[in-house]
């Protein structure tokens, strides 16, 4: 009951800033409000007993993604290029999109439904065998780092082709003179 | 950043702590929540925090990039690498078993190393990513 209410609490507060992002002109305001969002989200996951990607939503979105946001925003500029014209194809594309999504939702499986095939096929076998097959006491790491081995190490070639990318977009940064809080933002 | 003395204070007591905490996500990850993901981001935290307070310049100093372009490429290796010593051993690849002489030794041994590998990946990566990004 009390997990309801607060799940039903923090979904509120996600909602309120995904509007607040929407309406902010500030984009350095945006950007602190994507950082609360992903906090938010973090706080969600826990109450869903996912530490680990709690963990990896604070650590990620809360914290390295709200970095980079503001040193992309030190280059670029603070302010959004106001745009009153509302796009009426635009409009129309999202409203389909959103119904569409709408739609699919009544195909997925009610939250915490035990007879769907993620909790019925795989997850007893990881359950039942990791303590006697892989001997760690985290389930979730025997999951990611053996029996989904081939996965975490798509996912690690991934951030490294991540990196790659950016390093060839970007190029390989030039010699910088000061930090991100040096410049004066008048 | 001569005038933000609270914030370079702060920082210099802040960045070996977190650094700390990085290193026991990496290595308690097996116990508790945690694992090279989240440690590699929040090592990085620590590199990404010096720059902000004391400037890119001197982050360049203490690692160097091509350094960091290194040891993202020695992580995915490192990963991979412990795949092939499943196969070298006789058997699949990214079959931790055969690692040790007992199975689940093998599987203690084989997560360790590629949890390090995951986490020099990231932790290189997003240190590149900031450099990449931060204002010249």
């Amino acid at each position: 009951m009390t997990v309801t209410v607060i799940n039903i609490i923090l979904l509120c507060l996600l909602v309120l800033a995904a509007l607040a992002i929407n309406q902010q002109r500030n984009l350095f305001a945006a950007t602190m409000l994507t950082g609360i969002y992903s906090l938010i989200c973090a706080s969600l996951f826990v109450c869903l007993d996912a530490v680990d990607v709690a963990f990896t939503e604070a650590a990620v979105g809360a914290g390295i993604a709200t970095i980079l946001f503001l040193g992309t925003l030190a280059l670029t500029g603070f302010e959004e290029k106001t745009k009153v014209k509302v796009s009426l194809p635009g409009l129309f594309v999202v409203l389909v999109t959103g119904g569409l999504l709408m739609y699919g939702i009544q195909d997925i499986p009610l939250f915490g439904d035990a007879n769907t095939p993620v909790q019925t096929y795989l997850a007893g076998k990881y359950i039942e065998d990791s303590a006697s097959e892989i001997g760690v006491p985290n389930l979730v790491t025997s999951v990611l780092a053996s029996y989904r081995g081939y996965d975490t190490f798509g996912e690690t070639t991934v951030i490294f082709t991540a990196g790659i990318g950016v390093l060839m977009l970007l190029g390989r940064g030039n010699k910088n003179k000061k930090g991100l809080l040096d410049e004066d933002r008048s | 950043m001569e005038h933000h003395l609270v914030l370079r204070v702060i920082a210099r007591i802040l960045i070996p702590m977190i650094m700390l905490f990085a290193l026991y996500v990496q290595f308690h990850g097996d116990y508790g929540p945690g694992g090279g993901f989240q440690a590699g981001v929040i090592f990085a935290a620590s590199f990404i925090l010096y720059g902000l307070i004391y400037g890119v310049d001197r982050l360049r100093d203490v690692i160097h990039p091509g350094l960091l372009r290194s040891l993202a490429a020695f992580g995915v290796l490192l990963y991979a690498g412990v795949g092939v010593a499943g196969m070298l051993n006789g058997s699949e690849f990214l079959n931790y078993n055969v690692l040790a002489t007992d199975p689940v030794a093998g599987q203690h041994l084989g997560i360790l190393l590629i949890e390090a590998g995951v986490g020099i990946t990231v932790a290189s990566t997003m240190v590149i990513l900031f450099y990449a990004f931060a204002r010249p």
